[in-house]
C-alpha cells in the first residue's frame, strides 16, 4: 500500500543533504591543457596528463582555481588560507589514473550559506541552507556501453571510453544537513539547487545545464519520527537530471523511507538512481561496506595559498546576488508578488528581462513569455529556453504590435511561425502575407458586403441588439482572413448600422 | 622470522628494538587489501605476504616512537605554494597518438570488457 | 670525448658506432640495456654531425652518446621500467629530461635496465633479468639503476641518466665504481618520469667523472613548468664547482649515525682515507649528529610504498600495457585483477600491499602518518647539521657488491643497502657517490657520499672534484682501469 505525502510527513521529519557538481567553463582542463569543447570526436582532447600515460605529471588550472574562490565567495563562505589536493584513490575505468586529483580535508571554501524562499501553506517562508565546503575535484571519462538492451551498464558485453571529458574542472559543493524543512523538504532542496544555479549563472563559471550534465545533484535523504534526536539512516540518490526531478526524487524517497519503517523494516545506506519516468529510485550500489579511498596529499602538486589581496580582487569582481537582482526587478517593473514568482518558476526571469533590454515593455514582455509562448511550450513538452524564438523576436514583435502593424491576434501568428522555424518576424510576415487591414475603406467594403449577405443579422444589430453584431464582426474577419483590427472592425460596423460605437 | 633479527644485528649492529609483533597481518587481511589494489593473489602468495608483513611492519612501525602530536608532517620536501598554468589550451595528442598503446579499440575509443561495478 | 668532438678529431657517428660495438661486444655478460635503438642513436649522431659541419654553435656534450634509465619516457622508443606490465609500450612523448638530452644533441644509445618500476637495490627485480656488475659478473651492479652504471663501468656509455627514490643512483654508483648525483628535489625535472614514489624521485646525471657528471647535470637541470614540484630557479653552477675542487675552509660533517659496526671494514677504511685527502686539500671535518636517521629506513618503507601504490594503480590494462584474461564474459575487474598479478613482479605487489595497507583507514595515522613527521624531524637534523658543516660525508652504502641471488629472499636485508643514502631523498637535499677505492677484502668498488643542502649542489661537486683529483694522484690512473677488461679492448 503506497503511503501518501500527507502520512509521511504527520509521523517523519526528513533530514536532506544536498552535494552540488559544477562542470566549470574554463578553455582547457584543471590539470591540463587540453581543450574543454563539449561534443568533439572521441579521444581528440586528451594528452598524457588526462589519459594518465605513465610519467604524466599535473599542474594546476589557474582560472579554475579562481572560479571556485568565486563561488565560494559567493555563498558566503571563508575561503581557506592553506588548501591542498588530495588522492582519492579507487578504481574504474572511467578514471585514468584510478585515482581523482580532489580535496580531502583542507579544502578551499568553508562554512557558507545559501538563502531560499519557498511558497508555504503560511505563505512564502525563508529557509538557510548550510554549505559545509566548497572543493574542487576532476571529471571522469564517458563510456558507452555496448551490447546491453538499454545501452546502460547492466548487461552490456563491453564499454568504450572516451577520455575527452576526463580532467574538466569539477567544483563540488557540499551542505551541511538540512533539517527543519518538514514537509517542504522537496521545496527546499528545489530552491536551493535552482538558486545555487542562478548564482552560478550570473558568475559567469559555469553554463549550468542539468541536461548536459553541468550541473549534477546529489540528493541525500533521510528521516526520523517527528521529535526525535537520532538521525536515520541516509540513501543518496544520483541521477538527479532536472530542477523538477529534485523535488520528485526528495518526495519519492521520503515516500520509499517511511514505508520501509512503517513496516518495520530499516532503511539500508545506498546510493540509488533517479528514474525519469517514474518518479522512483532504483538501487545501486550498497554503501553499507564504504569503499576506502585511503586519501593521502597528492605530492604531484603543491599548496594552494591564496593570499587576502587577490581574494579581494575576485570579491570584487562578484555580480549582483541574483536574490537582489530580482527585487530591483520587480520594482522598476512593478510586478505583483505573484506574478514574479510565476516568472521564476517558468525560468523566464532572464529570458524577459533580455526582452525589456531589447526595448519592450515589461508588461508585454512578460504577458508574451508567460502567456502564449509557455503555453505552446508546455504543449510541445520543451523548454521555453529551448524553443526557436528569442527575446529579439518578441521584441520585434512587441514593436509590430505597438505601431499599429499587427494585431494581438495576428501577432500570435507571427509567434507560431518563429517557432515553427520560419525565420524571424519580419520574415513569417512576409511569407504568410500576414498585414493589418488598416484601410477603413477596405474595411467598409468588406462589412458592406457582410451586411448584404446576413440581412437579418444587421437587422437586429440596426434594432438595437447589440451581441448580434458578433457574428458579423466575425464574418469581416473571415472576409480579410484575420488580418483586420477587430476593434475597429466593430467601431465602423456599428456605425455602419447606426448604433453608438461605445 | 627470529633469524631475520640476528642476521640484521649482525650486520648492522643497530639496536633494533625487538618489540612484540603488535601488528600482523593475516592470510584474510592480505586478500582484502589485495582486492583494494586489484591484484589477484594466488593462495600461497597471499599466506607468505602475510608472514613477511608481520616483519615488516614491526621494523617500519618504529616510526610511531617519535612521531609525536607536536611534529607537523612533511608532505612536500620544498616550500613551494600557488604553482599554476594559465588558462590555455595547448594542442592535445592526436587519436592515434593517443590510442597507440591501447590493448583494443573501437570508433576512435578504448574498448574494455564489461564493467561489472557502478557508475 | 667532448673535446675531440669539437676538435673534429672524430665524429658523432664514429663515436656512437664505437660505443654501439662496445654494447654487442660485452652486453651479454653485462646485461645492462634492455633495447639498443641503434637506428635512431646513428641517426641522431648524424643529425649532430651535420649541424657540426654547418659551424652551428653547439652544447659542451653535444655528440656524445648516452645510456638512459628505463625509466624515462622517450617517443617511439620502448619504455618498460624494467617491467613485464609494460612490456613493449612506446611512450607518444619525450619526458622533459629526454627533450632537454635531444636540445643538447646528446645521443641516446638505449634504455637501461632496472628494478621494476625503480623498487630494489641490486636490479635483481627486474623482469628482464638482471644486470651483472662489470667488476665480477657474479654480482649485482647496484640498483636500482643498475643498468646504467654498470653501462658506465663496461664502458658501453660515457654518461647516462638515473633515478634517485632511496639511492637507487648513489648506491649502484658505489658498487660500480662510478659517479652518480642526485639532485636536489625538483631540480631536474619529472616529467616523463614514471613515477614511484612522486615526493622521493628524482632523476639525475652519471658518468665516470666529476666533471662529466656536473656536465651532464646542468644539461638535464632547470625549471619545468609541466612539473608543479620543480624548482623556479637558475641551476645552479656545478661545472664551475667541478672544474675547481677547491675545498679550502670548506666544513666537512662526518655523520655519526651513518657509520659503524654494520659497514664492511673495507668500505670503512676507504671511507677513512678520503677524510684524510680532503682534510689535506684544506677541508675542516668535524662530527656532526642526526639522531632521527635511525627512523629514516622505517619512513622510507612507508611512504615510499604509499605513494607507488597509487601511482601504479594506472596499469590496469585498460588503456596502455599488458592486458591478460580478456576472454569471453571476462569483466573489466577481473582482466585488471589478473593483468596486474601477472604484469608486476613479486618485489612491486609486496610494495602494493605495503602501501595500500599504510593509507587504508584506522591506519591512516600510526603508518603513513607518522613517517611524514618522521621526514619532519630528518628535515631538521639535516638543518641543524648544516649549520655546522657545509657538507655532510659518509660510506655510500654499508657493503660492496654482494652476489646476485644472494639477498633476494630477504627483503629487510635488501632494504639495509639503502641505510646511507634514504636520508638524503626525505629530506630532499642534494647527493653524490663517487669512487673512493676498492675494499681490501675482496677488491671491489666503495663509494664515497656526499651530501649538500638544498639547492647548494655546487658544493658536492667541489668537494667531489677535490676528492677524486687527490685520489687520481694517489692510485696513479683512474680506478676503473682496475675493472676486469671484458670483450677485447675499451
Amino acid at each position: 500500500m503506497t503511503l501518501s505525502y500527507d502520512d509521511v510527513v504527520a509521523k517523519y521529519e526528513p533530514v536532506l543533504g544536498l552535494e552540488v557538481h559544477v562542470e566549470l567553463n574554463t578553455n582547457s582542463k584543471m590539470f591540463c591543457g587540453c581543450s574543454t569543447v563539449f561534443g568533439a570526436e572521441p579521444n581528440t582532447q586528451t594528452c598524457p596528463v588526462c589519459l594518465a600515460l605513465p610519467g604524466a605529471l599535473p599542474v594546476v588550472n589557474e582560472k579554475a582555481i579562481e572560479s571556485t574562490i568565486k563561488i565560494g565567495l559567493a555563498l558566503n563562505c571563508s575561503i581557506a588560507p592553506f588548501s591542498r589536493f588530495a588522492r582519492k584513490n579507487y578504481f574504474y575505468p572511467d578514471m585514468p589514473k584510478n585515482f581523482q586529483i580532489s580535496q580531502y580535508d583542507e579544502p578551499i571554501c568553508v562554512d557558507g550559506y545559501v538563502d531560499v524562499e519557498i511558497e508555504t501553506d503560511e505563505g512564502p517562508k525563508k529557509f538557510r541552507v548550510e554549505v559545509e565546503r566548497v572543493h574542487m575535484e576532476e571529471d571522469t571519462g564517458k563510456s558507452l556501453h555496448v551490447g546491453g538492451a538499454t545501452g546502460r551498464i547492466h548487461g552490456a558485453e563491453y564499454s568504450l571510453l572516451d577520455y575527452n571529458r576526463a580532467g574538466i574542472p569539477l567544483v563540488e559543493i557540499v551542505t551541511k544537513i538540512v533539517p527543519g524543512t518538514g514537509k517542504y523538504a522537496p521545496e527546499v532542496a528545489k530552491a536551493y539547487v535552482a538558486e545555487l544555479r542562478d548564482i552560478l549563472r550570473a558568475l559567469g563559471v559555469s553554463d549550468v545545464k542539468m541536461e548536459q550534465g553541468s550541473l549534477r545533484c546529489d540528493a541525500n535523504v533521510s528521516l526520523r519520527l517527528i521529535g526525535a534526536e537520532k538521525l536515520g539512516t541516509r540513501s543518496e540518490t544520483k541521477n538527479v537530471n532536472s530542477l523538477r526531478s529534485v523535488e520528485r526524487a526528495v518526495r519519492g524517497e521520503m515516500i520509499r523511507h517511511a514505508e520501509l519503517l512503517n513496516a518495520g523494516g530499516r532503511v539500508v545506506q545506498e546510493t540509488r538512481h533517479f528514474q525519469e519516468d517514474t518518479g522512483l529510485t532504483r538501487s545501486g550500489r550498497s554503501k553499507e561496506q564504504a569503499e576506502d579511498y585511503r586519501y593521502f596529499p597528492e605530492p604531484d602538486l603543491v599548496p594552494v595559498a591564496p593570499d587576502a589581496a587577490w581574494i579581494e580582487e575576485l570579491r570584487a569582481t562578484l555580480p549582483e546576488r541574483p536574490s537582489i537582482r530580482r527585487k530591483r526587478l520587480q520594482e522598476v517593473w512593478a510586478v505583483p508578488d505573484k506574478e514574479m514568482s510565476a516568472m521564476i518558476n517558468a525560468d523566464v526571469l532572464d529570458i524577459v528581462e533580455a526582452t525589456v533590454l531589447l526595448g519592450s515593455d515589461p508588461t508585454k514582455a512578460r504577458s508574451w513569455w508567460l502567456g502564449e509562448i509557455s503555453r505552446i511550450a508546455n504543449d510541445k513538452n520543451i523548454a521555453i529556453a529551448n524553443l526557436a524564438i528569442t527575446p529579439q523576436d518578441v521584441a520585434e514583435i512587441v514593436a509590430l504590435v505597438n505601431a499599429g502593424e499587427l494585431t494581438d491576434k495576428l501577432a500570435r501568428q507571427v509567434v507560431e511561425g518563429v517557432i515553427a522555424g520560419e525565420g524571424q518576424p519580419a520574415d513569417v510576415v512576409a511569407k504568410r502575407g500576414i498585414k493589418v487591414v488598416n484601410d477603413d475603406g477596405a474595411l467598409m467594403a468588406a462589412i458592406e458586403k457582410v451586411c448584404a449577405e446576413q440581412t437579418e443579422t444587421a437587422e437586429k444589430v440596426r434594432n438595437g441588439h447589440l451581441p448580434a453584431a458578433g457574428a458579423l464582426i466575425g464574418a469581416v474577419m473571415k472576409e480579410t482572413k484575420g488580418q483586420a483590427d477587430a476593434a475597429r472592425v466593430r467601431e465602423l460596423l456599428l456605425g455602419h448600422l447606426g448604433q453608438a460605437t461605445s | 622470522m627470529d633469524c631475520y633479527w640476528k642476521w640484521a644485528d649482525s650486520q648492522l649492529g643497530l639496536n633494533l628494538i625487538r618489540l612484540k609483533p603488535m601488528s600482523s597481518l593475516s592470510r584474510d587481511d592480505v586478500a582484502k587489501l589485495a582486492g583494494l589494489a586489484r591484484i589477484e593473489m594466488s593462495e600461497e602468495e597471499l599466506v607468505n605476504l602475510s608472514q613477511e608483513f608481520t616483519v615488516i611492519l614491526d621494523a617500519v612501525a618504529r616510526v610511531q616512537e617519535v612521531a609525536g602530536a607536536d611534529v607537523e608532517p612533511t608532505s612536500h620536501p620544498l616550500p613551494l605554494r600557488n604553482v599554476f598554468r594559465a588558462d590555455v589550451v595547448v594542442p592535445s595528442l592526436t587519436p592515434e597518438e593517443a590510442l597507440s598503446g591501447a590493448p583494443a579499440q573501437e570508433e576512435q575509443r578504448f574498448r574494455v570488457p564489461q564493467i561489472l561495478g557502478e557508475e | 670525448m667532448a673535446a675531440k668532438l669539437v676538435a673534429g678529431e672524430t665524429t658523432s657517428v664514429a663515436l656512437t658506432q664505437a660505443h654501439l660495438d662496445r654494447i654487442a661486444a660485452v652486453d651479454t655478460d653485462v646485461h645492462a640495456f634492455l633495447y639498443v635503438d641503434t637506428e635512431g642513436a646513428l641517426a641522431q649522431a648524424t643529425a649532430v654531425d651535420a649541424k657540426r659541419a654547418k659551424g652551428e654553435k653547439l652544447s659542451p656534450l653535444a655528440g656524445v652518446p648516452l645510456a638512459l634509465k628505463d625509466v624515462m619516457a622517450q617517443k617511439g622508443v620502448p619504455t618498460t621500467c624494467g617491467s613485464k606490465i609494460l612490456e613493449g609500450w612506446r611512450p607518444p612523448y619525450d619526458s622533459t629530461v629526454v627533450a632537454n638530452l635531444k636540445k643538447n644533441d646528446i645521443v641516446i644509445l638505449g634504455k637501461t635496465n632496472m628494478d621494476e618500476f625503480a623498487m630494489g637495490s641490486s636490479t635483481e627485480n627486474s623482469a628482464y633479468g638482471p644486470t651483472h656488475n662489470p667488476w665480477d659478473l657474479s654480482r649485482i651492479p647496484g640498483g636500482s639503476g643498475g643498468g646504467s652504471s654498470a653501462a658506465l663501468a663496461a664502458f658501453e656509455a660515457p654518461l647516462a641518466i638515473g633515478t634517485d627514490t632511496g639511492g637507487s643512483i648513489r648506491q649502484p654508483a658505489a658498487v660500480t665504481g662510478t659517479v652518480g648525483v642526485k639532485p636536489t628535489y625538483g631540480g631536474v625535472s619529472r616529467f616523463g618520469l614514471v613515477a614511484f614514489s612522486s615526493s622521493l624521485d628524482q632523476a639525475g646525471p652519471c658518468a665516470r667523472t666529476v666533471l662529466d657528471t656536473a656536465l651532464l647535470h646542468e644539461a638535464i637541470a632547470g625549471h619545468d613548468p609541466k612539473d608543479a614540484t620543480s624548482i623556479n630557479a637558475p641551476v645552479p653552477q656545478v661545472v664551475a664547482a667541478a672544474k675547481s675542487g677547491d675545498v679550502k675552509g670548506m666544513k666537512i660533517g662526518v655523520v655519526k649515525e651513518l657509520n659503524g659496526d654494520g659497514y664492511q671494514p673495507g668500505v670503512r677504511a676507504r671511507f677513512e682515507e678520503s677524510l684524510e685527502l680532503l682534510a689535506k686539500a684544506g677541508a675542516e671535518i668535524v662530527e656532526v649528529s642526526a639522531p632521527n636517521f635511525e627512523y629514516a629506513l622505517a619512513a622510507y618503507y612507508l611512504i615510499a610504498p604509499s605513494e607507488c601504490s597509487s601511482n601504479l594503480a594506472r596499469f590496469d590494462a585498460m588503456r596502455y600495457g599488458l592486458r591478460v584474461g580478456d576472454i569471453d564474459g571476462a569483466s573489466a575487474e577481473s582482466v585488471m585483477n589478473l593483468t596486474r598479478e601477472v604484469g608486476f613482479g613479486k618485489e612491486v605487489k609486496r610494495r602494493i600491499i605495503l602501501g595500500t595497507y599504510a593509507l587504508s583507514s584506522g591506519y591512516y595515522d600510526a603508518y603513513y602518518g607518522s613517517a611524514q613527521k618522521v621526514r619532519t624531524l630528518i628535515t631538521q637534523d639535516f638543518i641543524k647539521a648544516f649549520e655546522k658543516a657545509d657538507v655532510l660525508v659518509s660510506p655510500t652504502c654499508p657493503t660492496t657488491a654482494f652476489k646476485i641471488g644472494e639477498k633476494a629472499n630477504d627483503p629487510l636485508a635488501m632494504y639495509l643497502n639503502d641505510i646511507a643514502t634514504i636520508p638524503v631523498n626525505m629530506a630532499g637535499i642534494g647527493g653524490m657517490s663517487l669512487p673512493s677505492g676498492l675494499a681490501d677484502e675482496d677488491g671491489l668498488p666503495v663509494g664515497f657520499q656526499i651530501m649538500s643542502p638544498v639547492m647548494k649542489d655546487e658544493r658536492m661537486y667541489s668537494v667531489g672534484a677535490a676528492l677524486e683529483a687527490a685520489l687520481l694522484t694517489q692510485w696513479g690512473a683512474p680506478l676503473l682501469d682496475k675493472a676486469p677488461i671484458m670483450g677485447g679492448a675499451r
